[in-house]
């Protein structure tokens, strides 16, 4: 208790945030999981980050098909020589570059169409949770007809019915995990909404929408945020899956799950060109579970 | 490999133990050199506030501290036996059949899904390899002795299907049933009622008498130690600082941390006015943090630089003046202390002016409607039922008054605060704040000025903060939606003078809850409530999870900060020692109903209310002078859905004269102006009741009872 408290004291100065949630980052550093988890998404952040750099082609110059990896490039009248280090496609594209320019891609709509899918489901949530009655009902009963459809399905009909675009597949995704979102904000928000902190909110009549986002949503980001990243990964996968089914971006943008579907009938002949690409997805998911594992593990450290 | 065991020696003899725990911030040590030797059907208390090591003590003697806690040296043996030494089948043979533990909280030591018999009759099946039937007749036999009125019937039973008070009977039958030498009780009480609570405290002191138990019993409360124990050990910041006899300890208190602790606890011969509580200064150090030389050195009236800081204390036994032989203190200074030339109690403070009526409650009544979807209640067509938690309240509060509403857990009192403060709107009659009618109007439909001249202090302290906000937007929230400033920079100034005002430093404003303790973060919560000029504020058991020596100092804030705004102060609490020390006026409830209402000396003195009168003498009193009336109260608390017909407390009365009181509700007795008892026991009859608490004046305390 302290109680020795002179009255000239100068005016406090406000900590630091930004330090203080570096720190908290800093923890990490305990799980060696974590980090090789932040290593795998680090480095594909920096390779979509640095593409025009580090690419040594363009993504979809054609130059000379079916080149095994590491055959030299002679040039061209327009392309300087070089290595095809991964080797090239059909078409005769080189695979490396399409790789790093496809990490952009991933990148973009992966973490886009989560953010999204998320303040659907938070919101959601938080109504479902906090103001239950039938509020909570009518959003229950719609999260289990959507989430009783199975996903795959879900988004072949979206896409198929309002065409392959990237809104689209965002607004796929967000319509698919929303509800799986939302369950677990309102189960937060059931536990939460009884402390008495929000009680206090509410004997001085602050409105519930001010309660729900303000006193709320910040005390839940806990177990949000590691489910963000478990969902980071799906997304990824998801996106790979619609890329495969020919339902992702239009061609010849590269794109992960595009490329292994163009690959796939010359497998078995040419099988670097469907590896690497399943290579670039798989680390990257592995890099978000790895990284959920890891916040996961330090949370629950005292 | 069966232990040997000497019968001869002591039950438990520790000897200069320390544990240390391993965490991020490094190696924290949590008890250094803590001696104690326990005899055959001893019962020694180990008392001390949070996270002084008395619960890592009983977590060391039954060898289980978890991943990164660690013996570092000392021994510990039972009966001769060393157990640091011993490996871990050795272990699970004294475990549960030797020595037993009692936990905190029954629902979490039973298993929900699993019935109690069957829980019971594991013990003497896995220790000692009896058969079934034997096995069930043990502990039936067993049940009977913790007093459990049908053990039939609680044996096919779930956890789920019993009482609190009855699932702790329970634990401490299977604690009994492989008859152990040693009971560890930790806080075995106290998430109970306190009349069920005094019925366990008989039940452990009984028992232990019959099957010759030594008991180690760690509690907070010093005033349950002096009724269960025979010596007790005071525990601060992970030492023993003093022990002793219980009435050479309780008497002549020698350690300045001791005797700091009953300048804290509320005993009869405290007084809000002329002998105030008198809270400990400073906090407790972090573990890591201890100062050189004595723990206590800095929060410490008697310290002396050079002396006290120099080297490390060790116990001294203490001698003369009736101290009985095992009386010690960690303290150089104790004979060259005279807390009698101090004045142990706070200084004296005039008592408030009563002013105008701010509250009136006029039969109030708060239903809530169950709607029952059984079958049977289909076919009998009673489907909606109503449980009432607040029936016909009456009563008025003037300014600068503090009114406490005194009940045990479900008795109201929290609803008819919900309805106060707007939570919950009232079924019937009329609650008048400051002329207006408030008893239907929802919190969203009050005017701010309403809503902040009526402000609550909650009861949980790691709850009452949202953890993700700093502490100063927290209160400068509840100034900007009462209006009491709209600019930023006077927001901030008076932001800043109410953290003065709680006596918390400014540079608080910035901090966020986890960096504060549970006396400071109650200390923001009752900023808070005062920050929109209350003219009547409601604190919810604002102290009841807090440590003795935070309490004191959140409680004595709380009434300089209402004397200075004379405030009116509703206090609900369970605790009639902090009511009778704060309140001017008390109303009993039980069951939703008024039992007995009147000023703090009319409630406290004869003629009570039946309930009234268990109540006063369930409450534990540390304070060797005062002997108490033992009334213990047979059978729980009846359900709300279905309460007696006639009076609420008839199924537990000591007192029932007949038919009438199940049949009849009692009528409203007026014992003395203002005092009004419920009860169908004429007037006269009451009026012969002996008091429950007489205090022995010829010796007492001479330092502390200066005062009656």
């Amino acid at each position: 208790m302290a109680q020795a408290t002179t009255l000239t004291v100068p005016a406090p100065t406000s900590g630091a945030a930004l330090p203080r949630a570096l720190r908290s980052l800093g923890l990490l550093r305990e799980s060696w999981v974590g980090m090789v988890g932040a290593g795998l998404v680090l480095f594909w952040v920096a390779v979509a980050l640095l593409a025009p750099l580090i690419a040594p082609f363009g993504p979809n110059a054609t130059l000379v098909p079916f080149q095994k990896p590491g055959a030299a490039f002679a040039g061209n009248a327009s392309v300087p020589p070089g290595t095809f280090w991964l080797g090239t496609d059909h078409l005769g594209r080189d695979i490396l570059s399409r790789l790093i320019w496809g990490s952009r891609t991933v990148l973009t709509y992966a973490p886009l169409a989560t953010l999204c899918a998320y303040t659907v489901g938070s919101i959601m949530g938080l109504a479902a949770g906090y103001l239950r009655g039938w509020v909570d009902d009518v959003l229950s009963r719609i999260a289990d007809i959507i989430l009783s459809f199975p996903v795959l399905v879900l988004y072949v009909i979206i896409i198929a019915t309002f065409g392959a675009s990237p809104i689209n597949i965002i607004f796929a995704i967000t319509f698919a995990s929303g509800p799986g979102i939302m369950r677990i904000v309102r189960g937060l928000t059931l536990d939460l909404r009884s402390r008495e902190y929000v009680a206090a909110a509410e004997t001085r009549g602050d409105s519930p929408w001010r309660i729900m986002l303000v006193e709320i949503l910040p005390n839940a980001r806990g177990p949000v945020i590691v489910d963000a990243c478990l969902r980071l990964g799906y997304v990824t996968i998801t996106i790979g899956v619609l890329g495969f089914l020919g339902l992702g971006l239009p061609p010849p943008n590269p794109d992960w799950g595009g490329m292994i579907n163009e690959a796939r009938s010359m497998a078995m002949a040419f099988p670097h060109m469907t590896l690497f690409p399943c290579f670039a997805i798989s680390s990257l998911i592995l890099g978000f579970n790895l990284l959920a594992d890891g916040l996961r593990e330090i949370s629950l450290r005292d | 490999m069966r232990l040997l065991f000497d019968e001869n020696a002591p039950v438990l003899e520790i000897k200069d133990l320390s544990v240390s725990y391993s965490t991020r911030a490094g190696e924290i040590p949590a008890v250094i050199d803590f001696s104690l030797t326990v005899q055959k059907g001893e019962s020694v208390g180990l008392v001390g506030e949070s996270g002084c090591g008395k619960s890592t003590v009983a977590m060391a003697i039954m060898q289980h501290m978890g991943q990164n806690g660690a013996i570092k040296s000392g021994s510990i043996r039972f009966k001769g036996v060393e157990l640091t030494k011993l490996r871990q089948e050795e272990l699970r043979q004294l475990r549960g059949s030797k020595i037993s533990m009692i936990y905190q909280e029954p629902f979490a030591a039973l298993n929900p899904s699993l019935t109690l018999g069957r829980q019971l009759m594991e013990v003497p099946i896995v220790h000692e390899g009896v058969g079934e039937q034997e096995a069930r007749a043990r502990a039936i036999r067993v049940l009977g002795d913790v007093r459990i009125p049908d053990p039939e019937r609680v044996m096919t039973a779930y956890p789920h299907q019993i009482s609190g008070g009855q699932q702790q009977r329970v634990v401490i039958a299977m604690a009994l049933l492989s008859n152990p030498a040693l009971l560890l009780l930790d806080e075995p009480t106290t998430a109970l009622d306190v009349t069920v609570e005094a019925g366990i405290t008989k039940l452990i002191g009984d028992i232990s008498k019959q099957y010759g138990t030594s008991q180690i019993y760690i509690s907070h409360n010093l005033g349950l130690i002096r009724e269960v124990c025979d010596r007790v050990s005071v525990m601060y910041s992970g030492e023993v600082v003093e022990e002793g006899t219980i009435y050479s300890l309780f008497t002549r208190p020698k350690h300045p941390y001791t005797h700091g602790l009953f300048g804290c606890i509320p005993l009869p011969s405290a007084d809000k006015n002329a002998a105030p509580l008198r809270p400990i200064r400073g906090q407790l150090p972090l573990p890591h943090e201890r100062p050189h030389g004595c723990n206590f050195g800095p929060r410490c009236d008697f310290f002396q630089a050079g002396r006290c800081d120099a080297k490390d204390i060790p116990m001294i036994a203490i001698t003369g003046d009736g101290a009985t032989a095992d009386h010690r203190a960690r303290c150089i200074r104790w004979s060259e202390i005279d807390f009698g030339a101090t004045l142990a109690r706070g200084q004296a403070k005039d008592p408030m002016e009563i002013g105008r009526t701010v509250l009136e409650v006029e039969r109030m009544q708060k239903y809530y409607e169950v709607t029952d979807r059984s079958l049977a209640a289909i076919i009998s067509g009673k489907r909606v039922r109503y449980v009432k938690a607040n029936e016909s309240l009456d009563f008025d509060a003037r300014r600068g008054e503090t009114v406490a509403i005194v009940g045990e857990s479900g008795c109201g009192k929290s609803t008819f605060a919900k309805v106060l403060i707007g939570l919950e709107t009232a079924t019937g009659g009329e609650v008048r704040h400051d002329g207006q009618n408030i008893a239907n109007i929802p919190v969203r439909g009050r005017t701010s000025k309403q809503i902040g001249s009526l402000q609550m202090v909650f009861q949980n302290p790691f709850d009452t903060l949202n953890p993700s906000h700093s502490i100063g937007s927290q209160i400068a929230r509840v100034i900007k939606k009462f209006g009491v400033e709209t600019d930023k920079a006077k927001i901030r100034e008076r932001v800043l003078a109410l953290l003065d005002t709680v006596k918390l430093p400014r540079d608080f404003y910035y901090r966020r809850p986890r960096q504060l303790s549970g006396g400071q973060k109650q200390r923001v919560g009752i900023a808070r409530a005062f920050a929109g000029n209350p003219s009547m504020v409601i604190a919810d058991e604002p102290v009841s999870s807090l440590d003795v020596s935070v309490a004191a100092a959140v409680t004595e804030l709380l009434m300089d900060i209402q004397r200075k705004h004379k405030t009116t102060l509703l206090f609900i609490s369970h605790d009639l020692s902090v009511v009778r020390y704060l309140a001017d006026r008390i109303v009993v409830m039980y069951l939703g109903q008024i039992m007995e209402r009147g000023t703090t000396e009319q409630v406290f003195g004869p003629p009570y209310h039946p309930y009234t009168e268990a109540l006063l003498s369930a409450v534990p009193i540390a304070d060797p002078q005062v002997t108490k009336r033992e009334i213990v109260l047979e059978g729980n608390l009846p359900s709300v859905l279905n309460p007696p017909k006639g009076c609420p407390f008839t199924t537990r009365c000591h007192r029932k004269i007949g038919r009438i009181c199940d049949d009849e509700r009692p009528p409203m007795q007026m014992a003395a102006e203002g005092h009004a008892i419920a009860c169908h026991i004429p007037l006269a009859d009451l009026r012969q009741v002996e008091p429950v608490i007489t205090a022995r004046r010829d010796q007492g305390r001479p330092q502390v009872a200066q005062h009656t």
